[in-house]
Formats: structure tokens, C-alpha cells, sequence
């Protein structure tokens, strides 16, 4: 079976800043994994990467057996992959429905608007809402919201249980268990171990822009005290 | 009938002239503030295309029998045209830069037009007749209305709430207001945004053709008429803030009918009230009237 995702040797800089040394990961079909590591590792820069957002790369990223390295940002997105920055990147001059609206269909398949809005009732009842306007945890499920819609089965989701009060955090570790149960496959960068930890399948720990380990889910209890090391806790 | 000792034919006579030079200010601040928005590009070629306009309006009759309506929408067309070449081979290169770079080649364009103009057709203006179907006034009881005047205002007003509408209201100026704040996102969905910068250049030039072609029989066709222009305008940007959409509007109306007002009750002052208005505002709101602070 084709990988949802592999990526091989990826360098890649922002200017002159090198921030990417050779990083080698892969994602099955229907898998959810975890980046790990400290701030500035380079996680984020990876999920941009992937989609095109940094400067120069080089190396090979390939999203269901196809070479994306070369082509634009615009085109990546096609191959059916849903990104979630870690800013939200919500839009002021849209409403919060507009900002649901705005990003097209890529495939057939998607969460139809009235799905979403059983999952997240408060995007409906501040829809008209300008989308900023709305509180961070609003923000954050309309950011993940948006691509839940497009029909994109690749999600990249960065840090997305930042700065969330405890109960939006467990919505959010909800819904990505049941995009897991959907079949979604799904990189998430999180911060927040204990958030990452019962959903992931396998995690990679990233420092200095390469991967340094990965863990199995099952192996988390015996390595405790590695991934304690690795992640500086 | 008089007010504040002004005959009120001579009174509405200039408003009705502060409203026609206002739909100019308005069309051509729309374009800017567009362009704007989604290049990061103060375009100074925008005279100097809407001059193009005009010319090649006066030039599809005088040379090819080519009616007003016809170039109404044909010179639009190839200037939006042009400006897309311009986009997608020059322009497009210094996004990344500072603001000034943008506008040094846009000035250097309007120089090389306006230039190429000038050796060919001199610095006088050439005539252009009112379409017969536009032709002459109509008597509304207190005032004559020249009907062309008329048809200036009415024609730009709807273009402008037109584009207003579109941008505002619709799932394509969805695109551009988001691409307007965040290029790089809008991207990432899929969305391909170069195409879309260079769409919106085109169509902002466009405005300026459209513009050009309906002052063609108001004002003279000459080469100069857009750098005559262009200074105003930028005044009416800064004034209604830069890359606000409904402030390019209705800053250039407002400011065409107080210029307007101005050579009634105050006549040495007409030239300067814009500037000054500008220079007040810019006190008072540096990001204009309808800009947003950043």
C-alpha cells in the first residue's frame, strides 16, 4: 500500500537560515502521528515544508506515491491535504462562515457545513461574526473546521491544543479520534503531550531539524524516561 | 433663486462637475486601492493606462470607425490585457521588496508611455465628440443637465458598486480579501494566487481604461492627462486609506464634489483643497478615513 506520506532527506531553508537537515519520516494510509521536540526543532518548519510555505527545499516529499517536491503551493493542497497553522491564520476582512467557506473543495467526500456545525455548534451561532472576533478556542475549531470540508484525508495540524481551555481541548481530542475512526490520516505537531499521547499511533521526536527517535504507541510506557530526556521535561 | 449669494444653476452646475470629476477619482482610487490590496504595489502607471484608455478610445474612431460604446469595453479589455504582460513580467518580481521598488518601475513605465504618446501625438489634446445617443442636455425645470455628464456619473457609480459587490459580498472577493491579508494561506488551500494577483492587476487597470474612455469626451485625449490626474488621486487614496475598498469610493466622490463646491464659493482655493484635506487627515487618521491601523 502507497504511504499517505514520506518524506526522504528534506532539506529545507527560510533565507538563509538552513532549518531542515535531512529529515526522513512516513505516514500510512489512515495513520496519526505526532511530531515531538523542543520549540524551534523544527516541527513546524516540516508541516510548511510539506506544504511548500518555506523558502528553498530540496530533498523528496512524496503524498500518495507522488513527488510534490518541485510543484507550487497551490497545486499540493490538490493531492488532498488540509492544513491547520499553528497562527490559525483566520481571516479578519471574512466572517466566520466565509472563513469556513473559503477554501475549495479538493476532493468529493468532505464534511458537509451542517456535519460541522453539529460538531461545533458554536461556529454556527456566531457565523456572521467577523472571524477574528471569535474566542481562541472558536477560532481554533474553524480552523480545523475549514478543512474538514474540503475533503482533504491528509490533515496537518499544528499545535492545535495551544492556549485552549481544558474543555475545548478534550472537543478537539474528540474529533480527532473520530477523523481517526473516519479514516483520516493525520501529522499532528503538538506541544502537549498528554493530548498527543492517546491519539497518536507512532511519534517522531525532531531536533535540529532531523528526526532523532520514534516510538510506537506501545513502547510510550517503556520509554518514559527517554522521551522525558529528548523533550526536556 | 440663490444660495449664499450664488445663482443655483451656477451651484448645481458645479456640483453636477465635482460629481463627474469625483466618478473619475473614485473608478481610478478603486483600481489603486484593488491593486493594492492584493500586490503590496503602489501602481503609478494607473495615469498613465487610463490615459492609454482615452487614446485608444479616440484612436479606434479616428482610425478604424470604431464607435464609442464598442471601445467603452474593447479598450478596458486591452488594457487589462497589457497590464497582465506588465504583471506577470515585471511586476511580479519585486512583491518581496519594500513598497518603493514597485513604485519606481510603475513610475518608470508612465514615463516610457507617456513618453511614446507624447513624440507621436504632441501635448495638445485631441478632440473627441459626445456619442450622438449622449448628446446634448435635457432641461430639468431648475438646472440644464449636459446628458453625457449624467451618463459619466451614473455609468462609474455602478461599476464601482458593481466591483464593490463583488468583492464584499461574493465567494471570488472572499479570495481576494483573503489573499489581500494572508497570500501564503490562501495558497495552501489550493488556491492558485499568482493567477489571482495577476487577474486583479489586470482588472484594476481595466478600471483605469474604463475610466479613461468615459473622460474622453468630457476632458481632452492627450498624453498629459493622466499625470494631471494621478496626483489628485493619490490624495484621495491616502485620504480614503490605502487598499480600503468602499473608502476609494466614496472618498473619490466626496472629494470630487467638495473641489467642486470649492470653485464655487472659493475659487483660488480649488486646486488645493484635496491636499489640504489630505494633510488634515493624515494628522488627524494616519491610516485615512476608512483604513484600518495596522
Amino acid at each position: 500500500m502507497t504511504l499517505a506520506l514520506e518524506i526522504k532527506g528534506l532539506q529545507a531553508w527560510y533565507g538563509e537560515s538552513h532549518i531542515l537537515h535531512d529529515m526522513n519520516l512516513s505516514v500510512a494510509q489512515g495513520e496519526v502521528v505526532t511530531l515531538l521536540g523542543r520549540n524551534g526543532a523544527g516541527r513546524t518548519t516540516t508541516l510548511r515544508a510539506i506544504m511548500g510555505l518555506t523558502g528553498r527545499r530540496s530533498g523528496s516529499i512524496k503524498i500518495n506515491g507522488i513527488e510534490t517536491i518541485a510543484l507550487p503551493t497551490h497545486r499540493i493542497a490538490h493531492f488532498g491535504i488540509g492544513y491547520c497553522p499553528e497562527e490559525r491564520a483566520i481571516f479578519s476582512s471574512l466572517s466566520a462562515e466565509e472563513n469556513l467557506m473559503l477554501p475549495p473543495t479538493l476532493t468529493a467526500g468532505g464534511m458537509s457545513v451542517d456535519e460541522i456545525y453539529q460538531m461545533f455548534p458554536n461556529l454556527e451561532e456566531r457565523r456572521l461574526s467577523q472571524g477574528t472576533r471569535l474566542s481562541g478556542g472558536e477560532q481554533q475549531m474553524l480552523a480545523v473546521a475549514r478543512i474538514l470540508r474540503t475533503g482533504a484525508k491528509l490533515l496537518l495540524l499544528d499545535e492545535i491544543s495551544e492556549g485552549l481551555a481544558p474543555v475545548i481541548v478534550q472537543a478537539l481530542s474528540r474529533m480527532i479520534s473520530t477523523l481517526k475512526a473516519k479514516g483520516y490520516t493525520i501529522v499532528m505537531v503538538e506541544q502537549n503531550f498528554r493530548f498527543a499521547a492517546p491519539l497518536a499511533d507512532r511519534f517522531y521526536v525532531i531536533e535540529h531539524g532531523h528526526v532523532v527517535a520514534q516510538f510506537n504507541a506501545n513502547e510510550l510506557s517503556t520509554k518514559t524516561d527517554e522521551l522525558n530526556e529528548l523533550l526536556g521535561v | 433663486m440663490e444660495i449664499f449669494g450664488i445663482p443655483l444653476a451656477a451651484f448645481l452646475g458645479q456640483l453636477l462637475l465635482g460629481l463627474v470629476n469625483g466618478s473619475f477619482y473614485a473608478m481610478l482610487s478603486l483600481g489603486l486601492a484593488v491593486i493594492f490590496g492584493l500586490l503590496n504595489v503602489i501602481n503609478f502607471a494607473h495615469g498613465a493606462l487610463y490615459m492609454m484608455g482615452a487614446f485608444l478610445a479616440w484612436m479606434g474612431l479616428q482610425y478604424f470607425g470604431i464607435s464609442y460604446w464598442v471601445m467603452l469595453l474593447l479598450a478596458p479589455l486591452m488594457i487589462a490585457l497589457f497590464g497582465m504582460v506588465i504583471e506577470r513580467s515585471m511586476l511580479r518580481w519585486l512583491y518581496q521588496l519594500d513598497h518603493l521598488y514597485g513604485l519606481l518601475l510603475t513610475f518608470g513605465i508612465t514615463l516610457i508611455i507617456e513618453g511614446v504618446f507624447r513624440s507621436f501625438y504632441g501635448v495638445s489634446g485631441q478632440p473627441f465628440a459626445v456619442p450622438p445617443q449622449l448628446a446634448g442636455a435635457t432641461d430639468l425645470g431648475f438646472m440644464m443637465l449636459p446628458i453625457y455628464r449624467a451618463w459619466v456619473v451614473v455609468a462609474s457609480l455602478v461599476v464601482c458598486l458593481v466591483t464593490w459587490f463583488v468583492i464584499e459580498k461574493t465567494r471570488l472577493g472572499a479570495y481576494l480579501r483573503a489573499g489581500t491579508e494572508n497570500p501564503r494561506m490562501v495558497e495552501a488551500f489550493g488556491i492558485n494566487v499568482p493567477l489571482m494577483v495577476t487577474l486583479t492587476y489586470g482588472f484594476g487597470v481595466a478600471l483605469a481604461a474604463f475610466a479613461g474612455v468615459l473622460a474622453a469626451p468630457v476632458l481632452q485625449v492627450s498624453p498629459l492627462m493622466g499625470s494631471n490626474l494621478i496626483v489628485t488621486i493619490f490624495a484621495v487614496v491616502v485620504i480614503g486609506g490605502m487598499g480600503s475598498i468602499l473608502g476609494s469610493i466614496v472618498t473619490g466622490l466626496a472629494l470630487g464634489v467638495i473641489e467642486g463646491l470649492t470653485k464655487v464659493f472659493y475659487p483660488e482655493l480649488s486646486s488645493t483643497v484635496v491636499f489640504i484635506i489630505m494633510a488634515i487627515v493624515l494628522l488627524v487618521r494616519p491610516a485615512g478615513l476608512f483604513g484600518r491601523e495596522k
